[in-house]
């Protein structure tokens, strides 16, 4: 299978080619909109809660952290959302090259995997380099934020193909995830801290994976402390469950798959 | 080595009542089954070797798509075997391409979708270009070519290498007869080399030119199988169906316009038949004789009648009409309750394409005077190529041709009074 994903990596590159070549279509400035845009709403956030707003971080005087705090999170969930809010077309947008020629399927996941990773590095890479020009720059501590980085992918890679396969035979999945992944991003401390939150609720958002994760980022960016490594086991499992449940459920129902399209 | 098997071969869709009845299907873990069957394909069987070349006929909804993308292992057969050798390629109408990128970009899309990387498309550039004749047009966006033009793409891209099995679904109808040409003289070359092709067409020329058998689908059963000429005859019949079954009073016929009678109905039309040299014909070689016999019967007395008939192309333009009254045929009168026959005799002198014949019996010269029974399009007839030389055009007009060579002082004469 992988050699046969390896012969089509050019099919893959244009696929994820083909998104950025739509949206710089008929456009002056083309691809510079890809830096522009994010770099503009980076600005604001930073510009509006550290001088504006004067956001702090309760028991934090620092003017930047709130800020660096929003971004950490925002960022990388944005990312995340991403693979799942594109992932619910997966295969029906691809509907006529489904259905008339004959190529790995597994060729878009990756394609969609790749589109996202080029839509979140950009943003990230803007704000990296922004921390790194205000002195936040946490140093080596930064290299742990990879296994939950990695992490992230694979359960939003899983939850794309799990979505983007039922979403053919449902097409309720697709909007219920619309709502689902906004629910989720405010039960993620995001927005809020963490410590705003009341007891008893904090417990109820332990549950919720991308708090760990997205916690994992905050804490090194705004805290330069490193990651709750111990919370990487769950994590892990979690993911390999869902990555195997969607593995199980699209092989299932792959052979229906173009008859519905 | 390239092959097609296919033995059984079927294909159903899952059918729901309710959505919902396929969600309690999936929380039953297969116990329970709430689908019923659509049959698409049943029971199909044929085979192909290296050089074969197959046309598969047929109505819309008879099962020719399903077949290609079955063939093509988009779709999964639901019973029966199918084993296609070799690399396959798929020339459907579906080839799409992305609007706002160029020709260019959309011809390294297509042939990563097809398999080849951007290397081999690029050294096959140049060929590929040759052979669309869309040089000038492949840095402009695809929004802004034609479907034509599209059609000149796709192909170009989806043969530029040649393939062991070739799957073409009814889109070589969109280009210009002169790109047709040029696409099945590719498709004759490869066939030469060993390629199998399958050919879902409803243009008896070329599907004739290239193919040594036909297959009718009707339901998604085969209904006959054979050479191309009989297969497409059948299938004209089937579709005209109108001899035995005369009191239809609209019918869709091979040309695709609408069979539709009008007339007050003193004298009506009984039958309307096609006759070759020998008996009932619906392809006519270029040139053969063609016969249209009008049976017609009076319920009036009719002093006044004229009967008339009209060829037209499949645009529905009138290529040939005349009648009784312009051809000074003598019509006596008619009582009620008689019967008579009147036969059009004339030499097939059209371009091979579908036509359809049209009758009238009407008073005086034209139908102004009152119109008895007008039957349009009442019959579909195809005229295809016979022993006659190429030509081009609408109309065969027997031709000779004498050639000969000028003295060269003639011959310089000539050009001197052009100038």
């Amino acid at each position: 299978m992988l050699q046969s994903v390896w012969s089509y990596r050019d099919f893959i590159r244009g696929l994820v080619l083909q998104e950025f070549r739509e949206r710089s279509a008929r456009t002056l400035w083309g691809h510079a909109w890809l830096v522009i845009e994010p770099a503009i709403q980076i600005g604001i956030y930073v510009v509006i809660f550290s001088s504006v707003l004067q956001a702090k971080l309760p028991g934090s005087g620092d003017r930047l952290s709130y800020s660096i705090y929003l971004c950490s999170g925002l960022l990388t969930w944005n990312f995340f959302a991403g693979l799942l809010l594109q992932g619910r077309m997966l295969f029906v947008e691809q509907a006529d090259l489904l259905r008339t020629i004959r190529f790995p399927r597994s060729t878009l996941p990756i394609a969609l995997l790749g589109r996202n990773v080029i839509n979140a590095a950009i943003p990230i890479a803007i704000f990296l380099g922004l921390v790194a020009a205000l002195g936040r720059w946490p140093g080596s501590v930064l290299f742990g934020v990879i296994p939950f980085l990695l992490i992230q992918t694979l359960l939003g890679l899983g939850l794309a193909v799990l979505v983007g396969t039922l979403n053919v035979f449902f097409r309720d999945v697709g909007a219920f995830v619309g709502i689902a992944v906004q629910f989720w991003f405010w039960l993620t401390p995001i927005v809020y801290p963490m410590t705003v939150v009341p007891k008893p609720a904090q417990a109820v958002l332990d549950w919720n994976p991308m708090r760990h994760v997205v916690g994992a980022y905050q804490r090194v960016l705004v805290e330069g402390r490193a990651p709750d490594w111990p919370t990487l086991v769950p994590l892990s499992i979690l993911t390999l469950v869902v990555a195997c449940g969607s593995w199980l459920v699209f092989r299932r129902l792959s052979p229906d798959l173009v008859d519905e399209l | 080595m390239a092959s097609i098997r296919v033995r059984g071969l079927g294909k159903f869709y899952k059918r729901y009542d309710r959505p919902s009845a396929r969600l309690s299907e999936w929380l039953s873990l297969g116990r329970l089954q709430r689908y019923e069957p659509v049959w698409v394909l049943r029971n199909l069987s044929f085979e192909l070797q290296a050089g074969d070349a197959l046309a598969i006929v047929g109505r819309n909804g008879a099962g020719k798509s399903s077949l290609l993308r079955l063939l093509n292992g988009t779709l999964n057969p639901s019973e029966g075997e199918l084993e296609v050798k070799g690399r396959v390629a798929a020339m459907e109408l579906g080839l799409r391409f992305h609007g706002e990128s160029t020709g260019r970009q959309n011809l390294f899309i297509a042939g990563q979708v097809l398999g080849l990387s951007s290397d081999q498309i690029a050294e096959l550039l140049p060929e590929i270009t040759a052979f669309s004749e869309l040089a000038d047009h492949l840095d402009q966006p695809i929004r802004t070519y034609s479907s034509g033009m599209r059609l000149r793409l796709a192909f170009s891209i989806a043969t530029a290498v040649r393939p062991d099995v070739l799957l073409v679904d009814e889109a070589l109808a969109v280009g210009d007869a002169r790109f047709q040409q040029r696409c099945v003289a590719r498709i004759r070359l490869f066939l030469e080399q060993g390629s199998c092709l399958v050919f879902v067409s409803h243009d008896p020329q070329t599907v004739r030119s290239l193919c040594s058998r036909a297959l009718l689908l009707e339901d998604g059963r085969k209904l006959r199988e054979g050479s191309p000429a009989a297969v497409l005859d059948y299938y004209n019949a089937l579709l005209a169906r109108l001899d035995e079954n005369h009191d239809i009073e609209q019918a869709q016929t091979q040309a695709g316009a609408a069979a539709t009678r009008s007339g007050e109905g003193q004298v009506s039309i009984e039958s309307i038949e096609l006759l070759g040299g020998d008996g009932p014909e619906r392809s006519f070689p270029v040139g053969s004789p063609l016969r249209v016999r009008v049976r017609g019967r009076a319920h009036q007395a009719v002093a006044d009648l004229t009967v008339g008939v009209a060829i037209c192309d499949r645009l529905g333009n009138h290529v040939y009409g005349t009648n009784s009254y312009h051809l000074e045929v003598d019509v006596p009168a008619l009582e009620p309750g008689e019967v008579f026959d009147a036969e059009f005799q004339m030499p097939a002198n059209l371009a091979p394409d579908p036509y359809t014949v049209t009758a009238a019996l009407h008073a005086g010269r034209v139908h102004l005077e009152g119109s008895y029974d007008w039957w349009d399009h009442a019959l579909a007839f195809e005229v295809v190529p016979g022993r006659e030389p190429y030509f081009v055009g609408r109309a065969y007009l027997p031709v000779t041709l004498r050639f000969e060579k000028l003295p060269a002082e003639v011959g310089s004469g000539g050009t001197d009074a052009r100038r």
